[in-house]
């Protein structure tokens, strides 16, 4: 074959992978869509959920709890984990190392295992019962390792030349992983923190045991509250209203974009502040 | 008057002798070439000066540093130590934020508030590494838009910002184009005036320009060291007679 030839099909085989995950998203978008919205009625967007209605509106409020919630035990910790392992410990050593594995033997977990750790410790032992708050935690568990990785391959993607930069104007490690190696780190942080955000949203199985699926908003953190994606999978699962299973599936996909939108802008405004600052 | 005295200096990578019995005095406000073949340890004394080598695991020193008497690997704070010894990296690397930023970024670390006292420390700065009149209308541009060169003098100006006595300089023109590299090299000879210049380079003919005082090094060990016009014209050594001819190297 002629390199012609040859670069002729690699350039096929290219396209015609890219043009083939797009369409197996499209199809899945399309379908979901135009089986859904014809049912997005007013009722099923009711403040309060009954039988008749089977309103989605108090398991979107709890996925804006859940979501917030875990990510508000997830992040913090796993990007000052991250952050030890990338900027403090010496790169070469043995804790480094049993970190990262373990890290990584966690995030090939099934969630219904941690679904069922967190209905043992912390619904039975810890007597949180099926609550908004056993659920964020045992999600945050879950999520951990995610953040922690995606943060720690950001940190590491940032040149050491910043950081010797830095360190020979007389700046010390902490000013130099806050002012310089965070903020050229913030995108592929936030990366992390999105894919966390959609294992949040579209968890089902850790929550079940953990949050329960009590259809109404929660008022507390020790409240039940089911999740959008535990909402559909109960109307699912009844049988009874696959058709607001299909809406309840337009809406969550338009809450994740949302959810994504909302944290790149963040991320955006954060990243040009303390540039700003610095 | 001597700014650096270096006394019988070892230095260990792990198991490689890097640095053998270095005795070394550089003279206040002078320009000081550190030359040799890749390899030779140069690079390597350069950052013990400012004691960067603290970053590398596995690295062991042996041997006095003297900074104005003071030995700098005797409980020197680093912070302080690497104001007053300031650096220059082989590759630009400003840091991805704005051109004022870049070089406020040291006088803020060093507890500098207040936006008169940095507006005036940057201005300064850049006056003193030449790129004022091409950067003053631009200060909040993104440092990494800047040519090669630009980001080199920037770094000099950032380097000069926290009013060090003495820059140590790695190889600053290796990663830019020639006409960059001789405005690099006028910059460098102005500023002797206010401060001691370390800088180490693997191009001759650069040392030779603009250098006062050069040294030869040879894997890790001092060949020779002695006034530039003295050590390219009359070799005492003949390792450095070969190499200064570009027998090797």
């Amino acid at each position: 074959m002629s390199a012609r030839a040859k670069s002729f099909a690699a350039r096929l085989l290219v396209y015609a992978g890219a043009s083939f995950s797009m369409t197996v998203l499209l199809f899945i978008m399309g379908y979901i869509l135009v089986r859904g919205i014809p049912h997005l009625s007013p009722a099923l967007f009711a403040w309060e959920y009954n039988s008749e209605n089977v309103s989605l509106t108090p398991a979107l409020i709890n996925t804006l709890y859940m979501t917030v919630l875990s990510l508000a035990f997830a992040v913090p910790l796993g990007v000052g984990a991250a952050i030890y392992l990338s900027e403090y410990a010496k790169r070469s050593s043995r804790l480094v190392k049993v970190v990262r594995l373990t890290a990584e033997t966690l995030s090939g977990i099934p969630s219904i295992i941690y679904g069922l750790f967190g209905a043992l410790f912390f619904v039975v032992t810890l007597r949180m019962n099926l609550s908004l708050m056993a659920g964020a935690l045992t999600l945050s568990i879950m999520i951990l390792p995610l953040i922690m990785r995606t943060t720690e391959e950001a940190l590491l993607a940032v040149p050491d030349a910043y950081r010797e930069g830095s360190f020979g104007l007389g700046a010390g490690r902490l000013r130099t992983t806050l002012k310089i190696v965070l903020p050229s780190a913030a995108p592929g942080i936030l990366a992390g923190v999105i894919l966390g955000i959609g294992r949040i949203v579209g968890e089902t199985a850790a929550l079940i045991y953990t949050a329960g699926t009590v259809p109404e908003a929660a008022e507390n953190l020790l409240d039940s509250a089911r999740t959008l994606s535990v909402h559909m999978y109960s109307l699912a699962s009844e049988g009874l209203h696959i058709e607001e299973a299909y809406a309840t599936a337009v809406v969550l996909l338009a809450t994740v974009a949302g959810i994504n939108a909302l944290s790149a802008w963040t991320a955006g405004r954060l990243g040009r502040r303390s540039n700003g600052q610095i | 008057m001597a700014k650096f005295e270096i006394e019988n200096l070892n230095l260990w990578y792990g198991s490689h002798h890097a640095l053998k019995h270095v005795s070394l005095s550089i003279e206040a406000l002078k320009i000081t070439a550190l030359i040799g073949p890749s390899g030779c340890g140069k690079s390597t004394l350069l950052k013990t000066l400012n004691r960067m080598n603290d970053l590398v695991e596995g690295c062991r020193i042996t041997g006095r540093v003297l900074l104005d008497g003071q030995d700098v690997y005797g409980g020197m704070d680093t912070s302080l130590l690497r104001r007053r010894v300031g650096m220059v990296f082989q590759k630009p690397n400003p840091f991805p934020m704005s051109v004022y930023d870049n070089v406020a970024f040291g006088p803020r670390t060093h507890g500098i508030r207040g936006k008169a006292r940095l507006d005036d420390i940057v201005e300064r700065s850049l006056r003193a590494a030449a790129i004022w009149d091409e950067l003053k209308d631009c200060l909040k541009k993104d440092a990494l838009r800047l040519s090669g060169g630009q980001q080199q003098r920037l770094c000099i100006a950032r380097a000069l910002a926290v009013e060090p006595e003495v820059l140590l300089m790695d190889e600053p023109t290796s990663a830019l184009d020639p006409i960059s590299t001789s405005r690099i090299e006028d910059l460098v000879v102005s500023l002797k005036q206010n401060y001691t210049i370390i800088i180490v380079t693997h191009n001759m003919q650069q040392a030779a320009r603009i250098s006062d005082r050069t040294a030869f090094f040879l894997l890790g060990e001092l060949v020779e060291y002695g006034d530039t016009e003295k050590l390219f014209s009359l070799p005492r050594d003949k390792r450095t007679e070969n190499y200064i001819t570009g027998r090797f190297g």
